[in-house]
């Protein structure tokens, strides 16, 4: 390991502070699970990804990320910038006119760490699968990570992919599922029920493993086991439990803070509840 | 100049929720559909009276799209909601096969137009959707300029029979339309009658061109404005009758000058009675995050812009 797990929860308690201040600073923008990711951006980043910070869009012999679920943007930015990716300063910015932190992740602004756009739903993980493919075609043995919302799965290209990939033995990829049970309308549940997400994958062919993602010890030893069921002609597909809000005890587990921003007095309370520990933007 | 006021700003989307709402009441066979966004969509009270005839089917575009033109086999009139993007872009082979050539009885009613929608930024800011349904035959687009006119419109077509493009906004704007006017698709509004220049604008620039209206009568000039809703069928002959007065023509569109209100106006123009035109529209270029009016502001879609594009035009008539 190169952190503690006390570090690495220290590292999420900060971000978890830059998101819900970003997010309050422009009042638009995704909490919700964009804390409950927190945990498992902090683990692949700095416990399991083979990354560079002085980025290169091709990313030869490191690992790539791919997220395809774009409104959780405010923690891949924090993520990145205490990585080392771009100075945390920038977070300031986050929404606003003529920013490199766009609501929805893009490349258009040229923001280290971003290979593709998203925002509109379930085009990643067929993104990921392409790279995937081309790191084989080029004999790169390295890994390509992928996170999508437990909601985004409605969408029918997702199922294109995940019929794709085992078929194809898209063995180096890992995607993670942040099943957190909500979205917009409500919990998934009730808008169009995903049931038993475990078995579905499976019988499309891919090696599922479940994972808690609000417990540090527990993702990153997840993703580090995932990355050793690479290579053995199967995808990876990581169901991570997690909670929506994870953090603030007012925003966990409701729908409502899909996409609500905090306003002062819930800012402060949120502060109040997420220790400072790498300095505040 | 013809003086306009409002004494509130309202979204046009609660104006879509309100005229839904109000052709449900009217008619059984009215049903509406929404993938994951219900509030943004106005959408509630529609639900609230008529739940067994709303469908929510998940964050699944086009399943909801080929849902809809399925359920006019029946006699329903499905209205579908999401935003601009995910009702054009995301969906066109299911709207061009399913809808449009199949000639279904489907409104397409689309939120979160331009970049008005703001902070969210450019994946979610459509400003080619005009274009991509307008290019479809059979189909009607409607882009309405406030909450009565987008009430209004959502009831009208209702009542009409086959496929609609309806496109509306995120952000307040003021109400400046009569409450109880009667929505005739195809037939543009005389804003304002004058004589020097033609103002034609669909959408959130109406107001602007009221402004900008405003702005050159303090100039001495005398602009007619034209309010086009339904850019598709143009209304060819109330076009040519105002710029065969006026000589020249500034089009107003918050999307892409590119298969925009402009190039048919354009079209029309060129084919009957080629005439100097201006383009107030964005530049062929995505948008970004910030807010509605930073955003309106920078892409050049300010009564400004739309005054010195008069100047211009009226300087190239003159020429
Ligand atoms: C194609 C598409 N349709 C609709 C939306 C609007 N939208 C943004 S996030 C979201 C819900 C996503 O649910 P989930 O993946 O569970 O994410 P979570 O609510 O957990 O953040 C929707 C419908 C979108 N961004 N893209």
């Amino acid at each position: 390991m190169k952190h503690t797990i006390k570090e690495l929860e220290d590292i999420a308690s900060q971000i978890r502070r830059d998101i819900v201040r970003m997010v309050h600073g422009c009042q638009s923008g995704h909490p919700g699970a964009s804390l409950g990711c927190a945990d498992f951006f902090t683990a692949l980043y700095f416990e399991v990804l083979n990354h560079k910070t002085d980025f290169t869009m091709e990313g030869v012999g490191e690992d790539l990320f791919f997220l395809s679920n774009g409104h959780i943007s405010p923690v891949w930015y924090s993520t990145l910038a205490h990585a080392g990716y771009f100075d945390k300063s920038e977070l300031a910015t986050f929404r606003k006119l003529d920013s490199r932190l766009q609501g929805h992740p893009t490349t258009h602004e040229h923001l280290p760490g971003i290979r593709i756009a998203s925002g509109s739903l379930g085009q990643g993980l067929s993104v990921a699968i392409g790279a995937a493919l081309a790191k084989k075609l080029n004999g790169d043995q390295s890994h390509i990570f992928a996170l999508l919302g437990d909601g985004e799965l409605q969408e029918g290209q997702n199922w294109e992919a995940a019929m794709f990939a085992p078929f194809n033995k898209v063995d180096h990829l890992i995607a993670s599922v942040d099943y957190n049970g909500q979205q917009i309308d409500g919990p998934t549940s009730k808008v169009l029920a995903l049931d038993d997400l475990q078995a579905k994958f499976e019988a499309f062919g891919w090696h599922v493993i479940n994972t808690d993602g609000n417990d540090m010890q527990a993702i990153v030893e997840g993703l580090h086991y995932a990355k050793t069921l690479t290579g053995k002609g199967k995808p990876i597909l990581n169901l991570m439990s997690t909670q929506m809000g994870a953090g603030v005890d007012y925003m966990v587990g409701s729908h409502k803070w899909h996409g609500t921003a905090p306003n002062d007095e819930q800012l402060a309370s949120a502060l109040a509840q997420l220790p400072e520990t790498l300095g505040d933007y | 100049m013809k003086k306009y006021t409002y004494t509130e700003k309202k979204d046009t989307r609660s104006g879509f929720g309100a005229g839904l709402h109000e052709a449900g009441k009217k008619n059984e066979n009215v049903v509406a559909l929404c993938a994951d966004l219900v509030g943004s969509l106005k959408m509630d009270a529609f639900i609230k009276d008529f739940p067994e005839r709303f469908t929510q089917v998940g964050i699944a575009e086009a399943n909801m799209i080929g849902i809809a033109a399925g359920m006019t086999i029946n006699g329903k009139i499905p209205f579908t909601g999401t935003f601009a993007n995910f009702s054009t872009g995301r969906v066109y082979d299911q709207i061009r096969q399913s809808v449009a050539y199949s000639n279904k009885n489907v409104k397409i009613c689309a939120s979160h137009a331009g970049l008005t929608l703001g902070e969210d930024g450019a994946t979610h800011q459509i400003l080619e959707d005009i274009g991509l349904m307008k290019m479809l035959p059979g189909m009607v687009v409607i882009n309405p300029c406030d909450y009565n006119q987008t009430k209004a419109a959502t009831m009208a077509i209702a009542e009409y029979e086959g496929p609609v493009y309806l496109r509306f906004g995120r952000p307040v704007i003021p109400v400046f339309t009569d409450p109880d006017q009667k929505f005739e698709i195809g037939k543009a509004w005389m804003v304002n009658e004058g004589t020097d220049v033609t103002i034609i604008a669909t959408g959130h620039m109406v107001w602007k061109a009221i402004e900008a209206g405003e702005q050159l009568a303090e100039l001495g000039i005398d602009a007619e404005i034209i309010n086009i809703h339904t850019i598709k069928p143009l209304d060819d002959e109330a076009i040519l009758k105002s710029v065969k007065k006026t000589g020249c023509v500034v089009t107003c569109e918050e999307h892409n000058k590119f298969g925009g209100l402009g190039e048919s106006v354009a079209r029309l123009l060129t084919t009957e009675l080629p005439t100097p035109q201006e383009f107030v529209a964005t530049n062929d270029t995505f948008g970004e995050s910030g807010t509605p009016d930073q955003l309106m502001s920078k892409y050049g879609l300010d009564a400004v812009n739309i005054v010195e594009a008069v100047k211009k035009v009226i300087g190239r008539k003159k020429a």
